[in-house]
């Protein structure tokens, strides 16, 4: 299967620390793709790298391509708030914009977005957006509030609808569920799985259980000792990787001998 | 008296927790003696505080009681006839004051949000060191520089070149001295603009990078990312310092009589020469002794006090009310 995001030798690194090396993979449209590994092993980096937020923290050095739909996202022509808001992320602690009005919050970026649309398009996107991140019902009669007085789930499913309102077609997501309770996670898996239908997905997860039940193909990362880059160990097909992985890291991490 | 002092100190200081119990007498005593000269510090300057309001409305009130209210709309001073009206100075002191805000704020949220958001790491210290080392000129120098360099600037370039492109608004119509309102604005403006970009610029440099992160994440621009994520969360702050550059406006002394002209009228033109309160109470405080020259200047000082508190007490009540709802909803998780 062609990628639909392709990496070649991506590196990274912060301050002349390689943070990750030599990462080649194929990312497929319209799956859900798990990165797992264990804490330090580059997961994070590599996502940023994605959508070229990793730059944006000074003493940042990128090697390598990105592919993104035929376009390495690297090239110098290629303007990078245009890839992040084709390529929209959502992070690990629920970040939204806390004095902003929920409508606000999802709306953001479309204000950002060239072109006047009218108001009635906009609250349509935002209705469409907030049943997609599934709060729409437990939001739509305070629009108004500000995005801060949401619980912590709550906030993070603002968070992917915010995302969504752009209409990118690639979902980074880092750790989206590790500051969430049990209940707000089951919500957001759902709704990574309704989302796949339109949207390409890439989650990092320090949860191996819910790689195992989210994603179509999972990438296990590692860094072989802590000062060392982290690496692409194995990447394949979900369910290969969790039952017969090709590799003995794999296993020992699948497993739970370490990390 | 000095009992009952000594008691309610002593009910305040263990309801802080900061008398101990049971540890041995000798550190007992230790602790106690601590506990009341820290106790005295914060009470001096609420004494302190207290008498100065008294004293100044004590020796005023000859001068409030014999004009009242028209003290403040009168624009007579006439030491002579003992006729005295504040309302040049007050009008000197607040439009010098909010022009040189006018001219400061623009340019420091600029400073700060530059320092804070844009400038490489190694430029940092330096030039927000450049920056407060305004603060550190003495405020005669600013005058003095004021008088031999930017009035004759203001007077001779700035000042003409205003009148014939914006003559159309009053305020910019009239002969330019060079001294006057402008200038004493212009010089404030400099002097308030460390105070101001030093505060935002902390505020700002405190937003976490997730917010930040949120705005870029979904294309924003640099300056996007600042006024979508940066300014409403540093707004509380950047108001405290606004209100503080502000209050050392209204009192700046110096600078401002030996630029502001100390002509006492009430002219439209921000060329023409001016006064303020300050100045004038320096001005003339030397040459009087008693009576009611005295207790008018003195009202003076109280309403430019007055003033200061009032301004200060609104831009609490401001940051308070911005600042609440920023921290309710900060508060959740």
């Amino acid at each position: 299967m062609a990628g639909y995001i392709t990496t070649n030798n991506l590196g990274a690194s912060f301050g002349g620390v390689q943070a990750i090396e030599n990462i080649t993979v194929e990312i497929p449209a319209n799956k859900v793709t798990a990165i797992i590994g264990p804490s330090g092993c580059g997961k994070s980096t590599f996502l940023r790298c994605l959508n070229r937020m990793h730059e944006l923290v000074p003493g940042t050095k990128i090697s390598g391509e990105v592919i993104w739909d035929g376009r390495n996202i690297y090239a110098s022509e290629m303007d990078a708030t245009e890839v992040r808001r084709g390529i929209g992320m959502v992070f690990q602690k629920p970040n939204p914009f806390p004095l902003m009005s929920i409508e606000d919050n999802v709306s953001a970026g479309l204000r950002l977005a060239a072109g006047r649309m009218s108001k009635a398009r906009i609250a349509e996107i935002i209705e469409h957006s907030l049943k997609l991140a599934a709060l729409w019902d437990e939001v739509k009669n305070k629009l108004g509030r500000p995005g801060g007085s949401l619980s912590g789930g709550q906030q993070q499913r603002l968070c992917i609808a915010r995302a969504l309102a752009v209409q990118p077609d690639v979902i980074l997501m880092d750790e989206p569920c590790s500051a969430l309770d049990p209940a707000s996670t089951q919500k957001i898996e759902d709704t990574i799985d309704k989302l796949k239908k339109d949207y390409t997905i890439v989650i990092v997860t320090h949860n191996m259980q819910q790689a195992a039940r989210v994603s179509d193909f999972t990438g296990f990362m590692l860094a072989r000792e802590m000062s060392d880059p982290g690496r692409m160990i194995e990447y394949g097909p979900t369910n290969k990787i969790f039952t017969m992985p090709d590799r003995k890291e794999t296993e020992n991490y699948i497993t739970g001998r370490f990390g | 008296m000095k009992g009952s002092l000594i008691s309610s100190f002593k009910s305040i200081a263990s309801g802080m927790g900061i008398l101990s119990r049971g540890a041995n007498p000798l550190r007992r005593l230790g602790d106690s003696v601590f506990a009341f000269v820290v106790f005295l510090a914060a009470f001096a300057v609420i004494i302190l505080m207290a008498l100065m309001v008294y004293e100044l409305v004590r020796q005023s009130l000859p001068s409030i009681e014999q004009f009242g209210v028209r003290f403040l709309i009168s624009r007579e001073w006439d030491p002579i006839n003992n006729v005295y009206g504040a309302l040049p100075y007050i009008y000197g002191t607040i439009v010098s004051s909010l022009l040189a805000l006018l001219m400061s704020v623009p340019l420091s949220l600029g400073i700060a949000i530059f320092l804070s958001q844009f400038a490489p790491r190694w430029l940092r210290a330096p030039l927000g060191m450049l920056v407060d080392l305004l603060a550190a000129i003495p405020s005669v120098v600013y005058g003095l520089w004021g008088i031999f360099v930017l009035a004759p600037f203001l007077g001779k370039t700035v000042e003409p070149f205003l009148a014939d492109h914006l003559g159309g608004i009053p305020v910019f119509r009239g002969p330019a001295y060079g001294i006057g309102l402008f200038a004493a604005s212009v010089v404030l403006a400099i002097m308030i603009t460390p105070t101001i970009s030093a505060i935002s610029r902390e505020v700002m440099a405190n937003v976490s990078r997730d917010q930040k992160e949120a705005a870029q994440a979904l294309g924003a621009t640099p300056w996007e990312t600042v006024r979508m994520s940066v300014l409403p969360l540093a707004r509380p702050g950047i108001i405290g310092a606004v209100i503080l550059g502000l209050g050392r406006a209204l009192g700046e002394t110096m600078a401002v009589t030996m630029l502001i002209g100390n002509v006492r009228q009430l002219n439209v033109s921000i060329f023409a020469p001016a006064y303020s309160i300050a100045s004038v109470i320096a001005n003339e405080f030397a040459e009087v002794t008693e009576g009611p020259h005295m207790a008018a200047l003195i009202e003076m000082a109280l309403i430019l006090l007055f003033i200061t508190l009032l301004l200060n007490l609104l831009a609490r009540l401001l940051v308070q009310r911005t600042g609440s709802r920023a921290a309710r909803v900060k508060g959740r998780p």
